[in-house]
């Protein structure tokens, strides 16, 4: 539990260790030192009991709104960009007693699964700065794995919160969509998005999620229906569990990440929870389906980014037609271009039925293979990932390689279900995610089984070697001309 | 060659909502550029829409009263073009799930037979800012005031045959939501909006011509004189081997002209699909009971009643149809006893004349519905003369409280007791006995010098109709 009194004086030390590792890490786009400060010397004087987060230290990914701070997405888009309001994450976890270091690296707009495509330059995976941490939410997930703070907000539209975390070794938890209010967060994807946490273990995201859930006015698509805490049960232990492995989707596997999913089942299965294999013929379109419906519900949330009202705008635009193509072809970066114009073509006539119709269709029953299992079985357990961290650099010219890093994450948003990835036995000492997902609103199952295995084994508790991240020097590039 | 003309219109209404349709700011017209455009209606990242509830209600309201299927399942598109003025870069509206199927609208044609117009549907969308070209040189200025308010969008069937029919149908959906009071419609501020679509085809082709679509009709006359133009225009070209290309065009009413828009390529593709961010809304027949139990009488059954029973004429219906207020204050007057024909009257004329000179709505008119009542059933009892009445309501206009206090002040009475005029009238013909026999003789203008007598004796003060009729009484019982 946090303890408020000496709030100051740990601000002060992670803000020393951003100072010291950040340059090379490079998660934060956004340190907000002075407010930090403030916000935990009042804090420590404030002798009301706010609760177990009180004092707590945190980073939001740049993609929730802060009030009078930058909120860019990652974006040259919006660098220049300060809301007038807070996201409801935010003001929620505001009230609650965190205490915010800052905002966090992104893929632009979301857009990524390695956080490369930000306009603020690649976040590094502390394990070893030469790999990506994954993304979109990798600055989230490296805040918290090089301990810069204890936990981030993130979220997740394909994959966003668990890729980085299982890459990075954290815990990364994506609720049952509707349950955290969208409101103040940049959408990418309308149906796909979903805010949740990045952390060191369950029992904090149970903690921060049951803070900063729970029915929004200001979200239409936000359950109304009543929190159910996730904290609450989180003890109760896993012997009732029967856990579904699609075996069908696992053949391709590399050999030394599929022994580390064999060895965390086993260890799931000493715990007490029942194996069995599950068929779900329809996943196997997830990638495509996901890439369809995401692109062309970005196309349309991105057409707001015109350069009239807020944002980036070009210098002496000659027409309107100049001002807008000028201000978004300045503004946003490739891959998010790329995701517009395939949106866009796959909202167009003539091809609407043969793409987005066709998508909903393949979404449809993705969630029915999804409820049909889950007549049988209680949670489904995959990899997170296909293999642990890659170099960065080595996929951005291919992206449906990159698209699929979510070949196991995206069918939790297609579907709406919650998903926690947690971190497995390491392959080839780097870290490596173990992910389940459970039926609508059963997120507490999932906090319950991640939380029991984090208390029988250690996979968790690796840490990497900070001295050498803070050593590390970018490979020198030694330039073929003459000066 | 004898051509048909087919016209159909979409109608926008501005819902008389408090706030917009996704967001709380307000609706209110004639505040300041941009002071009533919230983050949402900026299209600020990570704002979200809520649905105004108020709208719905006020949509199926005129479904109702349209006589269409109110659907059970409605649910928002979003329509994707870019322009300053659509902060979003998409409006909210519905195409799959509109909230209002196909009804009819009773409309009351030129020609004077009532006709039947389908209308095709209509559905619930946000409105987008405005851009006005004239205040900054060479620059366009943006008001977003008006993003995001709440309008519905009433679509006919191509059921009109002439710029005259659909002017008629105009002025009666016109009439049919303010009556309804879901709108103010009122075309100055914008809050009636209309825009046409009108083909030809030679008479008696079933298969329709090609149409073009007539923006900015911001007035009954403009609209008239646009389509007027554009069907001569159709048939000239058609008559001249040419063909009509679809487009859309403006009315120009300085040049009494259409020209098309900026010329477009291709077909508008507004790549229209479902708004994640709003869930379909499920309607319930609660819901709609309750609407409809909270409907005004239908149109056409209040229109026979004030002719049929209260025999008012057709342009005082017509008065009283496109007024609710001043339709609420005479049903007030009739229900307190004031006789339709004299309350019409009064509310039309010499009241509706210092509503005017004093710039004031008839909710803030001087007297009371239950005073004007009371003035009509003096004047209707004799107690009071037609001039006298004229008095009475002036002195109600500049602040008298009620029409007892006028008479009482000013000592207006009309004498109308039969027993003492008889007695006046007897002892009157008595004195003039030289005039009677002129009036029997067959010199009927003597009458009047009886009369004149009368009033005299009276100080002007007599009923005129009971002294008549006593005076012809005892004249001709001589």
């Amino acid at each position: 539990m946090a303890n408020s009194t000496d709030a100051g004086d740990r601000v002060r030390a992670r803000l020393e260790l951003i100072s010291r590792l950040d340059p090379t890490l490079n998660s934060f786009i956004t340190v907000t030192s002075d407010a930090a400060i403030k916000t935990a010397d009042a804090l420590a004087r404030d002798e009301r009991d706010l609760g177990p987060l009180a004092g707590m230290i945190i980073a939001h990914k740049d993609i929730f709104c802060t009030r009078d701070v930058l909120t860019t997405c990652g974006s040259r888009m919006l660098a220049n960009f300060v809301a007038p309001y807070d996201a409801t994450v935010v003001s929620r976890c505001r009230t609650a007693g965190l205490i915010s270091l800052g905002k966090t690296n992104m893929d632009e707009f979301a857009m990524g699964s390695s956080t490369e495509t930000s306009f603020y330059g690649p976040t590094r995976n502390p394990w070893n700065p030469e790999l990506s941490p994954g993304g979109s939410s990798g600055g989230s997930a490296v805040a918290v794995a090089a301990g810069l703070v204890t936990a981030a907000t993130a979220s997740d539209t394909g994959g966003s919160i668990r890729q980085p975390a299982a890459l990075c070794g954290v815990t990364g938890f994506k609720p049952t969509y509707g349950r955290v209010s969208r409101h103040g967060m940049v959408a990418y994807a309308s149906s796909l998005d979903q805010g949740g946490v990045i952390s060191t273990n369950v029992r904090d995201a149970a903690l921060l999620i049951d803070c900063f859930a729970g029915p929004d006015k200001l979200d239409s698509t936000c359950d109304p229906a009543p929190r159910q805490s996730l904290i609450t049960q989180l003890d109760a232990g896993i012997q009732d569990l029967t856990i579904g492995i699609p075996q069908g989707l696992l053949r391709d596997l590399r050999q030394d990440c599929a022994e580390s999913f064999a060895a965390a089942l086993r260890g799931l299965e000493s715990l007490g929870a029942k194996l069995r294999d599950v068929e779900l013929p329809n996943l196997a379109y997830g990638v495509p389906t996901y890439q369809v419906l995401a692109c062309a519900e970005a196309s349309a949330n991105l057409a707001r980014y015109d350069g009239i009202r807020y944002g980036h705008s070009c210098q002496n635009p000659k027409s309107l037609i100049d001002l807008v193509e000028r201000s978004r072809t300045e503004g946003f970066g490739a891959e998010v271009k790329r995701r517009i114009l395939l949106g866009t073509y796959t909202l167009a006539m003539g091809y609407y039925e043969a793409f987005y119709q066709e998508a909903q269709r393949v979404r449809r029953l993705i969630r029915d293979d999804f409820a049909k299992v889950f007549l049988s079985t209680d949670v489904i357990a995959t990899p997170t990932t296909p293999t642990p961290a890659f170099a960065i650099g080595a996929m951005v010219r291919d992206p449906v390689a990159m698209y699929n890093q979510n070949f196991y994450t995206v069918w939790a948003n297609l579907a709406g279900l919650p998903a926690l990835s947690i971190p497995a036995p390491q392959v080839q000492a780097l870290p490596y995610g173990l992910q389940f997902q459970a039926p609508r609103n059963q997120d507490a199952r999932l906090a319950r089984l991640g939380h029991a295995a984090q208390i029988a084994f250690d996979w968790h508790l690796a840490h990497p070697d900070l001295d050498l991240v803070h050593a590390w020097q970018p490979p020198s590039i030694t330039s073929g001309e003459s000066s | 060659m004898n051509w048909e003309t087919v016209i159909g219109l979409e109608v926008h209404v501005q819902l008389a909502t408090e706030s917009k349709l996704f967001s709380g700011a307000s609706t209110a017209f004639g505040a300041a550029p941009n002071t009533q455009a919230c983050a949402l209606d900026l299209g600020l990242p990570g704002t979200l829409p809520v649905l105004n509830a108020r709208a719905v209600l006020l949509a199926i309201r005129f479904g109702l009263a349209v006589g269409a299927e109110i659907a059970r399942e409605t649910s928002f598109d979003r329509k994707h073009y870019f322009y300053p003025d659509l902060p979003k870069g998409y409006q909210i509206s519905q195409l799959a799930q509109p909230i209002v199927g196909t009804g009819t609208l009773s409309v009351a044609m030129p020609d004077g037979l009532d006709r039947d117009i389908t209308i095709v549907r209509a559905h619930l969308e946000e409105d987008a800012g405005k851009s006005l070209h004239e205040d900054f040189h060479g620059m366009t200025s943006l008001d977003l005031n008006r993003a995001g308010a709440p309008l519905l969008e009433i679509v006919t069937a191509p059921d009109l045959r002439s710029p005259a029919d659909a002017g008629a149908c105009l002025r009666a959906i016109h009439r049919l939501v303010r009556y309804l009071q879901i709108s103010d419609a009122n075309m100055e501020e914008g809050s009636l909006r209309c825009d046409a679509n009108v083909s030809v085809r030679p008479a008696g082709q079933s298969a329709l011509g090609e149409r073009v679509e007539i923006k900015n009709l911001n007035s009954f006359r403009f609209m008239e004189r646009a389509l007027a133009h554009e069907v001569e225009r159709h048939v000239t070209v058609l008559e001249n081997g040419g063909s009509i290309d679809r487009e859309t065009r403006l009315y120009d009413p300085e040049r009494d002209e259409t020209r098309p828009t900026r010329t477009k390529e291709q077909l508008d593709d507004y790549r229209y699909f479902a708004d994640p961010d709003l869930l379909p809304l499920q309607i319930e027949d609660v819901l709609l009971d309750e609407i409809r139990a909270d409907l005004p009488e239908a149109l056409a059954d209040r229109t026979l009643r004030y002719r049929r029973e209260l025999g008012l004429t057709d342009s005082t219906i017509s008065y009283l149809l496109d007024d609710p207020a001043a339709m609420e204050y005479f049903d007030a007057v009739v229900a307190y006893g004031g006789k339709p024909v004299q309350a019409a009257h009064w509310i039309m004329g010499d009241l509706a004349a210092v509503l005017r000179r004093r710039g004031i709505s008839i909710n803030q008119a001087p007297m009371d519905p239950r005073c004007l009542a009371e003035l009509i059933r003096h004047v209707e009892s004799g107690a009071l003369s037609g001039k006298q009445a004229k008095i009475v309501f002036n002195d109600l206009s500049n602040g008298a409280n009620n029409v007892a206090d006028v008479i009482t002040k000013r000592g207006l009475r009309q004498l109308h007791d039969n027993e003492t005029l008889t007695t006046l009238v007897a002892d009157t013909i008595a004195r003039h006995s030289e005039q009677v026999a002129q009036y029997q003789a067959g010199k009927k203008k003597v009458f009047g010098f009886f009369v004149g007598q009368i009033m005299k004796a009276t100080g002007g003060n007599a009923n005129p109709r009971l002294v008549n009729e006593l005076l012809r009484a005892h004249l001709h019982a001589e």
